[in-house]
C-alpha cells in the first residue's frame, strides 16, 4: 500500500463524514429547538420480575416517543430509566437519584410495592410528582399523605376482594393460602382471606415461603394432606412456577389460584403450556383490546419494535407518562405546578380509561379482570373456553 | 400424623439432601485440597443446569427423535464435562494464582465470580431473567398410596447422585490419583517433592468437584422442572453449612451435613407450630448452634492444623 496517500484519503474521508453527520443532525433537528424536558422511569429491569419491568419501561418511552413526534408539541422530552431490581436497597438509590436531579420533572416509578413503600418519602421530600404505574400494595398510596405520590393501577385490595368473591361463587369452598413474605405477598394473603371470610369461604392453612425458596416440598406436602380445593398464591412469577411445577410432582390435585404478580407471559413460558392451563389470575384493569385506547396502544407498541412485550402492566406505565407529558404541556416544566396541576384534574380519559385521584393520589376508578390459562395463553375469563362451560377449573 | 405422609416428607428430605450432598462435596474438595472456599460454587450448580438445558436445545433440534434416556445421558454428559472446564478455568486463572495471597482475597475473588456468573446467565441466556422450564427426562411413573407418592424418577435421580458421591468416593480412596489429591490434601509441599504433579491434581480436583456441582444442577432442574439464574445463591450457602457442620474437607461430612441440613429444613416446614416462613431461619440457626458446639464439624479433619 501506498502510504504517502493515507493522509489525505483519511482527511477526505473525514470531511465527507463531518458532512454527512451534520445533514443527518439538521434532518434531526426541527427548524425551532425545543427545550429538552427529562422526564423519568423506575422498574426492575433486571431480576427476576424483570420481564414486566421492562414490559413497562417500553410503554412508557412509547409514550415519550410518540409525544417528541409530535411537532405540536411545546417541549422535547428526554426519557430516563432506572433499574430498581425489585429491591428496596436499590430502589431508594435510584429513587434519590432521579429526585436529585433537577432536571427531571416528574417520574414513572416502581412495579415492586416493597420498593414504591421505601421510595415514596423521598419523592415526597424531593418534591418531585411521581405516579406510580405497577405496584399494587396499598399503603403506597393510604399509609401517607404525600401529595407528590399518585397511582394510576388499581390496589390489591380491589383485587382480592373480586377474587374472593369470583371464586366462593364458583363453588369452591377450602383455600390453602401461600404468600411469600414481603409486605406484598403478606398484603395479599391479609386481603384475601379478609374477604374470603365474608363471602363464605375457609382457609385451611397458611404457608409463608421466602421469596427466594427453591424447595416447596414440605409445604406442599401438608397441603396435599389438607386436601383443598384451591392453592392461593400470594407472590410473584418465579415462586408461582415453581409452587405450580412442584404441586405436580407431588400430586396436588386442587386449582391453583394466583395474584397480578403472576400474570405474564413468562409464568406460562416456565411452566409450559400443559402445566399451567387452567391457572387463574386476577388483575386490576382491563386487557389491552379491551381498554378504551386498547388498540392504538398494542399498534403503537407494535411499531416500535420493542423486543420484549408489553406485559400486563404496560398500559398502565403508558397511561401514567402520558398523563405527565400531557400536564407538561400545559403547566411547563415545573415540579410543583405539576404536581397541583395533577391533584386537582379532576377526572381525565387515559388508554386504561377514565383517571381520577384521591385525596391520596390514588386512582379510584377500578376495574379488576379475571384471567385464565387456556393453550398456553392467558384468556380473560368470560371469553375462554372455562367460562363457556367447554373445559372446567381443577375439581369442578 | 400418617405413615404415608411421614414417609412424604422424608423423601422430599432426602432428594433435597441428596442435592445438598452434591453441593457440599465440591465445597470439601476444594478445601481439603488448597484450603480455599470457593463461594461461587453454589452458581457453577446454576451454571451447570442451564448448560443442561441448552444441550437439551441443541441435541432436540438437531436429533429431534432421541429417546429421553439417550438424551438424558448427553445432558448430563456435556453439562459435566463443560462445568469440569470451567472448574479447571477457575482453578488456573484465579484459585492457583490468589494462592500466595491471603485467603480473604480467594474469597472474596469467588464470591465475585459467582456474581459474574449469575449476571451472565441472567443477561446473555435468551430472556435469562426468566424462570426456565427443564425437561421431563425421566420417566414419569409414580405410585400413589394416599398421601404417598412414590416417582420413579426421583428413585433414579437419587440413586445417580449417590453412585456418583460414592464414585468420587472411590477414586479418591482406591485409586493412585485419589493418593496424590489426599498426598496433596495433607502436605502440598512434601507431595511435590515425592513427583506428584500438583497443579494437575488441583485441576482434577476442580473438575471434579464442578462436574458434581454440574450434575446437582441438571438434578435440580429434573427434579423440580424448572432452573432459574438465581438458584445457585442459596444452594451455595446451604452447600457451604451443610459442609462445615460435617467438617469441611471430609467427605462423609459434606454428605453427613447436607442430609442433616435438608432434615432439618424439612423439620422446621413440618413440626415447627409457627409458619413454615422460618424454616430456613431454623435450620441456620440450628448451625450456628451446631459450629458452637463442634466447631470442626460432625466429622473433623484428619489433620489438623499445628499453629
Amino acid at each position: 500500500m501506498d502510504t504517502r496517500n493515507a493522509p489525505r484519503t483519511g482527511l477526505r474521508h473525514g470531511l465527507k463524514l463531518v458532512a454527512a453527520l451534520l445533514m443527518v443532525a439538521m434532518a434531526a433537528v426541527p427548524a425551532l429547538a425545543k427545550e429538552t424536558v427529562k422526564v423519568g422511569f423506575i422498574a426492575p429491569l433486571t431480576g427476576g420480575v424483570s420481564a414486566n419491568g421492562i414490559g413497562g419501561r417500553n410503554s412508557a418511552e412509547l409514550a415519550v416517543i410518540l409525544r417528541n413526534q409530535d411537532p405540536k408539541a411545546k417541549y422535547h422530552y428526554e426519557f430516563v430509566a432506572m433499574d430498581d431490581e425489585c429491591k428496596p436497597n436499590i430502589g431508594v438509590q435510584a429513587a434519590t437519584k432521579m429526585a436529585s436531579d433537577k432536571d427531571v420533572v416528574a417520574l414513572v416509578p416502581h412495579y415492586c410495592s416493597a420498593v414504591a413503600l421505601s421510595t415514596v418519602k423521598i419523592y415526597h421530600r424531593f418534591g418531585l410528582p411521581v405516579i406510580v404505574w405497577g405496584a399494587v400494595h396499598p399503603g403506597i398510596t393510604y399509609d401517607n399523605d404525600f401529595k407528590e405520590v399518585h397511582r394510576i393501577n388499581g390496589t390489591m385490595i380491589n383485587q382480592n376482594e373480586e377474587a374472593a368473591r369470583f371464586m366462593t361463587a364458583q363453588g369452591y369452598k377450602t383455600f390453602a393460602v401461600m404468600h411469600d413474605t414481603t409486605d406484598y405477598g403478606k398484603s395479599h394473603k391479609d386481603y384475601f382471606t379478609k374477604y374470603l371470610a365474608e363471602n363464605g369461604g375457609t382457609v385451611v392453612g397458611v404457608f409463608g415461603v421466602t421469596s427466594d425458596q427453591q424447595d416447596f416440598t414440605a409445604e406442599l406436602t401438608k397441603i396435599k394432606a389438607l386436601n383443598p380445593d384451591v392453592v392461593y398464591f400470594g407472590g410473584l412469577t418465579p415462586l408461582g412456577v415453581r409452587i405450580r411445577s412442584q404441586m405436580e410432582k407431588i400430586g396436588v390435585n386442587a386449582q391453583f389460584e394466583g395474584v397480578s404478580g403472576i400474570k405474564s407471559d413468562s409464568f406460562i413460558e416456565g411452566l409450559g403450556p400443559e402445566l399451567a392451563e387452567g391457572c387463574l389470575s386476577f388483575i386490576e384493569g382491563a386487557p389491552v383490546e379491551k381498554l378504551p385506547g386498547g388498540a392504538f396502544f398494542a399498534k403503537a407498541y407494535e411499531e416500535q419494535k420493542f423486543a420484549q412485550p408489553a406485559e400486563a402492566y404496560g398500559p398502565f406505565a403508558f397511561a401514567a407518562m402520558n398523563l405527565f407529558l400531557d400536564t407538561i404541556e400545559k403547566v411547563g416544566p415545573d415540579r410543583k405546578k405539576i404536581d397541583k396541576a395533577i391533584n386537582t384534574m379532576g377526572s381525565v380519559d387515559s388508554i386504561v380509561g377514565k383517571v381520577a385521584f384521591d385525596d391520596h393520589g390514588q386512582n379510584t376508578v377500578a376495574t379488576i379482570s379475571k384471567y385464565v390459562v387456556q393453550d398456553g395463553k392467558w384468556v380473560v375469563w368470560e371469553d375462554s373456553e372455562y367460562a363457556g362451560g367447554k373445559r372446567s377449573l381443577v375439581k369442578k | 400424623m400418617d405413615f404415608g405422609l411421614l414417609t412424604q416428607f422424608a423423601i422430599n428430605g432426602l432428594m433435597l439432601g441428596m442435592m445438598y450432598a452434591l453441593v457440599a462435596v465440591g465445597f470439601t474438595l476444594f478445601f481439603g485440597v488448597l484450603d480455599v472456599i470457593v463461594f461461587s460454587h453454589g452458581d457453577v450448580v446454576m451454571v451447570g443446569g442451564f448448560a443442561g438445558l441448552t444441550t437439551f436445545y441443541w441435541l432436540d433440534a438437531i436429533y429431534p427423535g432421541l429417546s429421553h434416556g439417550l438424551m438424558l445421558l448427553w445432558v448430563a454428559l456435556a453439562s459435566m464435562a463443560s462445568m469440569a472446564l470451567l472448574g479447571i478455568v477457575m482453578a488456573r486463572t484465579m484459585i492457583l494464582r490468589l494462592r500466595s495471597a491471603p485467603p480473604l482475597n480467594t474469597l472474596l475473588a469467588t464470591m465475585m465470580l459467582g456474581t459474574v456468573l449469575r449476571e451472565a446467565v441472567r443477561l446473555f441466556y435468551p430472556n435469562g431473567s426468566n424462570p426456565k422450564p427443564f425437561p421431563a427426562l425421566l420417566p414419569d411413573w409414580s405410585l400413589d398410596m394416599g398421601h404417598l407418592s412414590l416417582r420413579l424418577d426421583n428413585l433414579i435421580l437419587f440413586s445417580l447422585g449417590a453412585l456418583l458421591i460414592v464414585s468420587i468416593h472411590l477414586l479418591i480412596t482406591r485409586t493412585r490419583l485419589g493418593m496424590a489429591i489426599r498426598a496433596v490434601a495433607q502436605d502440598a509441599e512434601t507431595a511435590r517433592i515425592m513427583g506428584v504433579n500438583f497443579n494437575a491434581i488441583v485441576f482434577l480436583t476442580f473438575a471434579l468437584g464442578s462436574a458434581a456441582a454440574a450434575f446437582a444442577g441438571i438434578m435440580n432442574g429434573l427434579y423440580y422442572n424448572e432452573i432459574n439464574f438465581g438458584m445457585g445463591l442459596l444452594l451455595g450457602a446451604i452447600g457451604f453449612s451443610a459442609a462445615v457442620i460435617g467438617g469441611l474437607g471430609n467427605i462423609y461430612g459434606a454428605i453427613l451435613g447436607g442430609f442433616a441440613f435438608a432434615f432439618l429444613q424439612t423439620l422446621g416446614a413440618v413440626a415447627l407450630p409457627f409458619a413454615s416462613a422460618y424454616k430456613d431461619v431454623f435450620a441456620f440457626g440450628v448451625v450456628i448452634l451446631i459450629m458452637a458446639w463442634r466447631p470442626t464439624g460432625f466429622i473433623a479433619e484428619k489433620t489438623s492444623e499445628r499453629v
